[in-house]
């Protein structure tokens, strides 16, 4: 097997499981294990950033979405009464309104797929030969400080002022 | 038959690597359990264990064994797939983190650009086992201990992180090969550069590990065994493994960021090569005291696992000094980089012991305060303090001064918060009128 291939296998691996955990942490009624199959979709997502060669993406999503994220979706669960939420309805009766998503969203991939396989501008995600950048953390940096710099300090603000009003709303007295 | 070739020569050694470190950890971790007791023994002057093998020194294949053929409980109510799945995440997460972790410069699995966040990342997801667990057990005190595991833990993977970032700005890199060979060119361990960092990172990681002074999710005094409560037998010890496999983890960071890695002591001062006859003296030293124990033993056959001991110890000074062979001089750097690198980490974990029979433990409000309200903020200043330090180090100042400067910067803001938590909360009970009132 030469690496082209294992990567090509070890995408196709991480996105049939991400998809699997997706549908799984909405169709499942225990909000726990929707929880640990959402961990799972997400873990596979981070997956797919490594067969592309983004190692900075991959660990940021881990640390971030995984290990920072989700363990605070637990907690909270953990401090909800899940046998009343076993017994309530969760699922909302919208049967069309979904229906009519679906059709749009599957109409907008279909079209995307339709368009890059016929003009060639968008391409179809196979493995990366060269395997993982050994620069990769510096390109992100460089890329993030130079290239982007003005809207990555637009978003840190963002990120500062959700940040104080987060505060200021739990706190009665400050 | 040619691309199964062409497969094992790129991915041979990082094969063997793997399946030595998941075949080696498990009795590393039961020796270091040994130790522990020893340890504890030796500060509470008595023996610790001593029937199994001269010394106890069997104890922990014993234990092993006894926990392998343990009945294994699973409550009425739990859930079982995930009180199953609980301990292999928390074991899983702990083994993945060592494929990137260097035990010296030919030791290693992978050397990844992003090695020191991926350690932190995916050992940062041992923590959905204690939860899980916790929370399938379908027990109050499990749910507490893993409630409690959670807010400490998400309390101190900042300051740990922070501290990290600190090293890895002195180093300019996250890979772990980087990092070291950064501290060898600088010619000095980043400990004397970042002394506030070190410390932070010694904190930070003991509260991590669920180790005493904070080893609130599972004290026993309140919660029986917190997560582990309802666990026994060979789930149980998976657990334990998981937790000494973490804490050779945090200490093996600790030792490639701040203690100089594989690192002799004193690389770079040639007086003092003498030191290179260090590991094969110092098992020598070893070998010679089993042997000289060996006809003291009370039974024949503690002498015959004395002399093994001893035979073992021979074994690895030889090992040790088959640089001195100049044949083989190049295998210098392999074996002994790796016996510093583990030596160090020995005497890290030997701190950790050190802490633990040294303090009490804290309540469960102080270690929220201590956290949030101390280790985080001094952590930010820390990383501050250290970007002041490279750019003085840039422009040409020498490195004592820098590091008086930054350090002493950052100690004097570690003291104002201090004093500030001392003026708001006079006195240790402070906190528990507070939360009644």
């Amino acid at each position: 097997m030469t690496p082209a291939q294992i990567s090509q296998i070890a995408f196709y691996f991480f996105a049939a499981l991400a998809i699997l955990g997706a549908i799984l942490m909405v169709t499942v009624r225990n909000v726990v294990h929707s929880a640990i199959f959402l961990v799972t979709s997400l873990l596979a997502t981070a997956g797919i950033f490594l067969t592309l060669g983004a190692q900075f993406l991959f660990a940021v999503q881990v640390i971030l979405y995984v290990g920072g994220i989700m363990v605070l979706f637990i907690f909270v669960i953990m401090l909800v009464n899940l046998d009343v939420a076993l017994h309530q309805v969760q699922f909302n009766r919208q049967k069309w309104v979904a229906l009519l998503l679906t059709i749009a969203m599957g109409g907008q991939l279909g079209l995307a797929i339709w368009f890059a396989r016929t003009q060639g501008t968008l391409d179809i995600p196979t493995g990366r030969a060269g395997g993982l950048s050994p620069q990769n953390v510096e390109q992100f940096g460089l890329a993030l400080f130079e290239k982007y710099a003005l809207p990555f300090e637009i978003a840190s603000v963002l990120l500062l002022v959700a940040m104080i009003g987060a505060v200021v709303m739990t706190k009665r007295r400050i | 038959m040619d691309a199964l070739v062409e497969f094992l020569k790129t991915y041979m050694w990082p094969l063997i690597f793997a399946l030595v470190i998941v075949a080696v950890l498990p009795l590393l971790a039961g020796y270091v359990v040994l130790l522990e007791r020893k340890v504890m023994a030796d500060m509470q002057a008595r023996l610790g264990p001593m029937r199994v093998g001269p010394h106890g020194l069997l104890q922990p294949i014993a234990d092993a064994l006894k926990l392998l053929i343990k009945e294994d409980i699973i409550p009425e109510n739990a859930d079982k797939l995930v009180f199953w799945c609980a301990p292999l995440i928390s074991v899983t997460a702990a083994m993945v983190a060592y494929s990137a972790l260097a035990f010296g410069p030919f030791f290693q699995i992978a050397d990844l650009n992003i090695g020191l966040i991926f350690i932190v990342a995916v050992s940062s997801m041992g923590i959905f086992g204690i939860i899980l667990g916790g929370w399938a057990s379908n027990s109050h005190y499990s749910l507490l201990g893993a409630l409690r595991s959670t807010a400490q833990m998400i309390s101190y993977e900042t300051a740990a992180g922070l501290a990290l970032v600190g090293g890895a700005l002195l180093a300019g890199s996250l890979s772990i090969r980087q990092i070291v060979e950064k501290q060898q060119t600088d010619g000095v361990w980043f400990i004397f550069c970042a002394p506030v960092g070190f410390f932070l990172y010694l904190v930070a990681s003991i509260a991590e590990t669920n180790r005493a002074p904070f080893d609130l999710p599972e004290a026993e005094s309140e919660l029986v065994a917190g997560y582990m409560t309802e666990y026994s037998g060979f789930r149980w010890a998976i657990y334990f493994l998981a937790e000494y496999a973490n804490m050779i983890v945090v200490a093996g960071i600790a030792t490639t960021l701040f203690l100089g890695g594989w690192m002799r002591p004193f690389a770079g001062v040639s007086w003092l090569n003498f030191l290179d006859f260090f590991p094969p003296l110092c098992f020598l030293a070893v070998a010679a005291y089993c042997f000289y124990r060996t006809p003291k033993q009370p039974e024949p056959i503690q002498s015959g696992v004395m002399a093994l001991f001893g035979g073992l110890c021979l074994a690895l000074a030889a090992a040790m000094a088959l640089p001195f062979v100049p044949a083989l001089a190049a295998s210098k750097p392999g074996l002994h980089g790796a016996f510093w690198f583990l030596l160090k980490v020995t005497l890290y974990i030997y701190s950790f012991m050190w802490v633990r029979f040294t303090f009490p433990r804290f309540r469960f409000d102080q270690l929220m305060r201590l956290g949030w309200y101390f280790m985080i903020p001094l952590s930010i200043v820390n990383v501050l303090a250290l970007g002041v330090f490279a750019i003085l180090r840039m422009s040409g100042w020498s490195l004592w001064p820098a590091v008086a400067l930054t350090s002493g910067g950052t100690l004097l803001i570690a003291i104002l918060l201090v004093w500030n938590a001392q003026k708001k909360s006079p006195g240790p009970l402070a906190g528990m009128t507070e939360a009644e009132g």
